[in-house]
């Protein structure tokens, strides 16, 4: 052995850096420079008002996209989280003003609501053998559908202060809803890179045959996957109801492309086993500021969009050249 | 006038960054002759294939198809020159029907529509040439992997192919299919066509070809007539080395019997199997493709469920509900297809060596980066793994070493049998002398394997005992000083004397 391990730990510990330099290095850079120019060349970009505001705007879409990452590495796709985020909020929403619950009751039962529906996709997924894509696109209906019945279509006002109230808080300058998303950030990195759990769902997406040969019990692994995506839009749903002070019947509609985008722009693969947390938060920040510095340039939101469609395109092209290469 | 030398490729060089991959080698290919291509895995044999097939470009050298040089350019212009390949990963639609593979890209139309009728009945006439009993109609996926090679041959015989390239075409198929492939291979040379056949099993060059030309480290080490040289001599000629050497490992079985299998049973699969297994000893399994071999060990391990039967392993009882609970019981199981079954590519050298471990090296499900580290290096240390580092991707590992990485994991997990199924295929013989050193120092630490292997004299140089098993039966369990003969009669169904057993 003598002082081999050793230089192998110095080299592996290098090469590891190396590593997550090149998957999200490429795309950290393409944010700081945007950021940086933002700051420079827009008008009202770097005042702290605008910046707060910024994060906030980033936030939901930003928790979002942590489940999502998860549900993407372990190569599947979740269309219901828009659904989930909007039931959340929805079921929170009626519990205060139908049922007179307490916040917190009331919050917990939205979260337990939204995370059901999670968990529903895993079984449809695992056991069905419904493809991800299918089964999510069948719930993210059924789900919506379920919303419109328990709300009349109609939107739901009169939520207590106390409760939209959270949303414009603040800590030490930071918005609450900042917050709570690099709270759930650090505990979804956390999961990703140092729990069995999180190890599971990047062998599931590498290679779901090896893992279950390697005694990964599969179901439970998928069952969490997707309860955890629907925990995260859950937890975004009652961010949102807070940030509206009402819940919307609509609410998170089409939600689930821009989190998936967050997660593709910042170097997830849909075919499984490659995406970060670090890589998919700073893919959710790069959207809000190019949407944000936009909208301060006067720049026609129709054309944003296909900025920002465009991003999307580009970020995995990159990717794909930087694989080629090596 | 037509030349007798189809293809003429001389002083061919191909360097890649880093590697000379190729350097001025020499082929020759005949009208009607089969010529083999061999050598180790990184010989050059691909990539002197893939530049006359328009993949790469060659650095230097020249190329005649018919006498005239030729440059070529791309893959298009290979198959005007009339060359085309079969590899072993079919590159047809799978989707599409037979007939639209064979027209891909240029189906007959009639009125601006798709004409099926001459799609079909071209395509059935040209199935029909080669003897194949094959609708047109039928999607290619739904075809055995046999069959859709036979209509990827199919395809170029119907584009007239001067000259076929079959890159391992028998990495898939089973005896009887192999030999149906021989008699289209023999048709085309009939027909005039020239054919270079590549394969890692050298039986199948003596088998077929007229011409052998062995590649070594990109060198051309010599092209001779297949009659004058012997598999000694072809071994040598590829590696340096004679056949005694690869595979005289130690021996180590002992008496203690660590696993014992009563009447295991699933019907359809396999049915009444027994047998031991003794600390240290190798256990050949050997019979032809759908004897239940691998279903066997599948059961053993909890990858399924059998319907009846007794497992033992170490006096204990095993049944087995999920691979979780042949993971306690000490077995792993190296699936056939490393890379379907036993390895999860895009993850980390450290990630694939602790995947079984990682419930046991979690505190409340957090993972000790400490431990994980350590384990890794040490197995990379102990089983002299070549990797740049423990977090590389196995996918940028050769076979070798991933073979290696797979074994480590088991090892990691404290396993004491292990299971390999046919560990050594698609790989050369370098690396296959490198995985028989690791049942060396596996048995040598008083673990037992069970070796699945449809190649006879791997099973019988390498196993203590050979078990022999026909259509999910056990048809016998012979010593290693049993003759090839005698087990492919077992495993053809037939007694050792000679007749058909009788079944009721």
């Amino acid at each position: 052995m003598n002082g081999n391990p050793k230089n192998a730990t110095a080299q592996a510990a290098r090469t590891r850096f190396k590593g997550s330099f090149i998957a999200e290095g490429t795309i950290l850079v393409v944010f700081l420079v945007l950021f940086v120019a933002s700051a420079i060349f827009v008008r009202g970009f770097f005042t702290p008002h605008n910046l707060s505001n910024l994060v906030r705007q980033a936030s939901i879409n930003g928790v979002i996209a942590l489940g999502m990452t998860f549900v993407i590495v372990s190569a599947g796709i979740d269309l219901s989280v828009g659904s989930s985020v909007g039931f959340a909020g929805m079921l929170a929403a009626l519990m205060m003003t139908r049922f007179g619950m307490g916040i917190f009751p009331a919050v917990l039962i939205g979260l337990i609501g939204g995370t059901l529906v999670g968990l529903v996709n895993g079984i449809v997924v695992f056991d069905g053998k419904v493809p991800p894509f299918i089964a999510t696109l069948g719930s993210m209906t059924v789900v919506r559908g379920v919303i419109m019945l328990i709300s009349g279509a109609r939107m739901v006002s009169g939520l207590p202060r106390s409760f939209t109230n959270f949303a414009q808080l603040t800590v030490l300058g930071v918005p609450s809803l900042v917050l709570v998303w690099f709270s759930a950030a650090i505990v979804a990195g956390f999961i990703m890179r140092k729990t069995v759990f999180g190890r599971n769902i990047y062998a599931m997406g590498s290679n779901p045959e090896a893992a279950r040969l390697s005694g990964i019990n599969l179901r439970l692994n998928y069952y969490g996957i997707y309860a955890f995506s629907a925990l995260m839009s859950s937890i975004a749903g009652i961010m949102l109801t807070m940030r509206l002070a009402n819940a919307l019947p609509t609410a998170g509609n089409g939600y689930e492309l821009d989190a998936i985008a967050a997660c593709v722009i910042g170097g997830a693969s849909l075919n499984g086993a490659e995406g970060t947390i670090v890589g998919t938060v700073i893919g959710a920040m790069l959207m809000a500021t190019l949407r944000n510095s936009g909208t301060l340039l006067g720049i026609d939101p129709f054309v944003l969009q296909i900025l920002i469609g465009a991003l999307i395109v580009v970020a995995v092209l990159i990717d794909q050249v930087q694989k080629h290469k090596q | 006038m037509e030349h007798v030398d189809i293809v003429k490729m001389t002083g061919i060089s191909k360097a890649f960054p880093g590697v000379k991959a190729l350097n001025r080698v020499n082929l020759t290919v005949k009208k009607g002759e089969v010529h083999g291509l061999v050598g180790e895995n990184g010989a050059g044999k691909s990539t002197l294939i893939k530049i006359l097939m328009g993949a790469y470009q060659k650095d230097e050298g020249q190329i005649f198809v018919d006498g005239q040089e030729v440059e070529i350019t791309g893959p298009s212009v290979a198959k005007q020159l009339g060359l085309g390949a079969v590899y072993q990963e079919i590159t047809l639609a799978p989707h599409l029907s037979v007939g639209e593979n064979f027209f891909l890209g240029k189906l007959p139309t009639k009125n601006g529509l798709v004409d099926w009728a001459t799609v079909n009945s071209v395509a059935r006439e040209t199935l029909e040439q080669l003897d194949l009993d094959i609708d047109p109609r039928l999607r290619l996926k739904d075809l055995t992997v046999a069959q859709q090679e036979m209509v990827a041959i199919a395809k170029m015989v119907h584009e007239r192919a001067k000259l076929v390239v079959f890159d391992e075409p028998t990495a898939l198929l089973t005896t009887e299919e192999t030999d149906q492939l021989f008699e289209i291979i023999r048709r085309l040379k009939e027909d005039g066509v020239a054919v270079i056949y590549i394969s890692h099993r050298l039986e199948e060059i003596f088998r077929i070809c007229d011409t052998v030309t062995v590649l070594k480290d990109g060198e051309w080490v010599g092209t001779l007539p297949v009659s004058e040289v012997d598999e000694d001599r072809l071994i040598s000629m590829m590696v340096g080395r004679t056949l005694e050497d690869i595979y005289s490992i130690k021996r180590h079985k002992g008496q203690n019997v660590v696993l014992e299998v009563r009447g295991l049973t699933k019907e359809p699969r396999f049915r009444d199997i027994s047998f031991e297994l003794h600390q240290g000893e190798i256990l050949g399994m050997f019979g032809l493709v759908g004897s239940g071999r691998t279903d066997v060990v599948r059961a053993i391990f909890g990858a399924t469920k059998p319907d009846a039967g007794e497992i033992t392993i170490n006096g204990k009882r095993h049944n087995p509900e999920s691979p979780q609970d042949g993971i306690n019981m000490g077995i792993g199981f190296l699936p056939e297809d490393r890379k379907l079954q036993g390895l999860a590519l895009k993850l980390s050298v450290q990630d694939n060596i602790n995947l079984v471990v990682y419930p046991q090296i979690a505190k409340l499900g957090i993972i000790d980066g400490d431990e994980k580290k350590n384990r890794a290096l040490r197995y990379i240390d102990e089983l002299r793994i070549r990797t740049p580092s423990m977090v590389q991707r196995v996918d940028r590992l050769s076979g070798g070493n991933q073979q290696k990485v797979v074994v480590s994991k088991w090892l990691n997990a404290e396993s004491e049998i292990f299971i390999f199924d046919e560990p050594t295929t698609g790989v050369d013989v370098g690396a296959k002398m490198e995985i028989y050193k690791i049942f060396e120092a596996l048995t040598a630490r008083g673990a037992s394997i069970i070796l699945i292997s449809s190649y006879l004299p791997e099973v019988l140089g390498l196993a203590d005992r050979i078990l022999v098993m026909h259509e999910g039966n056990l048809a016998g369990i012979v010593g290693n000083d049993a003759t090839e003969e005698e087990i492919m009669r077992l495993a053809s169904g037939l007694d050792r004397k000679g007749t058909k057993e009788e079944r009721v």
